[in-house]
């Protein structure tokens, strides 16, 4: 698992990767009441906005991680979009993305230097 | 309020109560308080709604006024008001507004006969300068005292009549919009059974070297849950009731308001003490030839909630701004999102189908009735 300042969780399989947010942010958001994916076979790049989060206290933006195409999305957090706080780092991932560059993973964080980082 | 420093913002009496119970402390108003505690907004709200919630509303403005009876210091506070105070009956109290000279709204309040004086009650943000106006206004014929040695708490919730009855037996035979001197086991606490939730409950007036211990009992019942300003504000504007600064100010006049309904008829253009307010040639012109925007209650369509400053448009496309949202969010009783904002006087009929823009988008708006949440008040 690796994690990026921007409080999003990546775990590799293969060659896709799936993103959601971590427990830290789920909780620092507060009760999640909107979730707006992008749709499968979007291409993003990195940094790009790509999904909104709405809490009852604001709203605020996911950025890609990495530059590729996002071939499947998590509907059920659309649907219910509680699962983020009730399951942040399991049920509640937010999308798949296939990488065409790789080479920001070596940048992100293991989870000993995320947990430093939230202190 | 972002310029605050930690340092200059005031503490009300619960402040170590808020920590203790792991209120998260914000600035709001000049004043550090909980937005909300670890139960959430959204349990939070729900719990008000369910049983009973127990708010600090200590930041408000209490301030009573005297001019030797009732009828001097009511016909003195009739100056600054479009409302009939000479008409309050003993031990009640109505909603209010300060209007200024072109008839706008400088801020609203609850005001009440406790029999020799009228009690007031004004928002956090505003206290200052109503208490600087009705200073400059009624001095020296009316004293105008601020209440800065006594808490206020709210208790709402359809508990809230068990809850305060088990400490109070008296409170159990107030009404909606009642006000009583009570005792609390050799406390003298000053009740009104009224809030800001659309439920029902009270605002409770306590010394405030005695506040933490009442607050204290009150909790110690089952059904109540500490509540922060989170879900005071979703709660508000589910029950369709305005924040000042964001769905009225010093530019709204009541007519936009849609708060009419608060002037009564002794007050307004032919009524026995028609006008003597600020401002009340400019209330009334506006209300007799309809205001050019109101404020109504909207419905977005799916889930995302549109907040203050969303603009509005009358279609789907193309146009410019018709409105906008004073206050929104997410209503956790409605389970979707909810708002107030000012539309033109002829899109304001409950049901017309408007436009909010969200992140570049334009979502269809439903204007609707308010309350969102239906009154559970003791009439």
């Amino acid at each position: 698992m690796k994690y990026t300042e921007e409080h999003e969780w990546l775990q590799a399989e293969g060659e896709i990767i799936t993103v959601g947010i971590t427990a830290h942010a789920a909780e620092q958001l507060g009760d999640v009441v909107f979730v707006e994916l992008p749709e499968v076979g979007t291409e993003v790049t990195k940094d790009e906005e790509i999904v909104v989060i709405e809490s009852v206290k604001a709203a605020s933006d996911i950025l890609s991680p990495l530059d590729g195409e996002i071939v499947e999305i998590n509907e059920a957090i659309v649907d219910e979009p509680g699962k983020v706080n009730d399951d942040p780092e399991g049920e509640a991932w937010f999308f798949k993305i296939k990488p065409s560059d790789l080479s920001p993973m070596d940048d992100y964080m293991d989870e000993s230097a995320y947990k430093a980082f939230i202190g | 309020m972002s310029d605050e420093t930690t340092s200059e913002l005031k503490k009300t009496p619960l402040f170590a109560l808020h920590e203790e119970l792991g209120g998260k402390m914000v600035p709001f108003a000049g004043y550090l308080m909980p937005v909300q505690y670890p139960m959430g907004i959204m349990g939070e709200h729900k719990h008000t709604r369910a049983k009973a919630g127990l708010f600090d509303v200590s930041h408000m403005g209490q301030v009573i006024l005297r001019a030797g009876g009732y009828q001097a210091v009511a016909e003195a506070f009739e100056t600054l008001v479009p409302m009939d105070v000479l008409g309050l009956k003993e031990g009640r109290q109505r909603y209010g507004l300060f209007t200024n000279d072109q008839g706008g709204i400088e801020d609203d309040l609850m005001f009440a006969n406790r029999g020799d004086h009228l009690f007031v009650v004004v928002n956090a943000a505003c206290k200052e300068a109503d208490i600087a106006r009705m200073k400059a206004a009624l001095e020296p014929a009316v004293t105008v005292t601020p209440v800065t040695d006594r808490a206020l708490l709210a208790l709402q919730g359809p508990a809230a009549e068990a809850v305060l009855s088990s400490i109070v037996p008296a409170a159990g035979d107030m009404t909606f919009m009642d006000v009583a001197t009570l005792d609390a086991e050799g406390v003298e606490i000053w009740v009104s059974r009224s809030g800001y939730t659309g439920e029902d409950g009270y605002e409770i007036s306590v010394p405030a070297d005695q506040a933490e211990a009442f607050a204290r009992r009150l909790l110690a019942h089952e059904d109540v849950e500490p509540i922060g300003l989170g879900a005071r504000d979703s709660l508000r504007l589910e029950g369709g009731l305005c924040l000042y600064g964001h769905d009225i100010d010093a530019e709204t006049r009541p007519a936009a308001a849609s708060l009419t309904w608060a002037i009564q008829k002794v007050r307004r253009a032919g009524g026995d003490r028609e006008g003597g307010f600020p401002g009340a040639a400019h209330v009334f012109a506006e209300m007799a030839d309809g205001p050019s925007q109101r404020r109504v209650g909207l419905s977005p369509e799916g889930r995302a909630p549109m907040r203050e400053g969303v603009e509005l448009f009358a279609a789907a496309e193309g146009g410019d701004p018709i409105g906008k949202i004073t206050s929104g969010g997410f209503g956790p009783t409605v389970g979707g999102p909810v708002a107030m904002g000012y539309v033109p006087s002829d899109l304001a009929a409950p049901g017309t189908e408007i436009y909010g823009e969200l992140r570049g988008k334009r979502v269809p708006v439903t204007v609707a009735s308010l309350p969102f949440v239906a009154a559970n008040f003791k009439r």
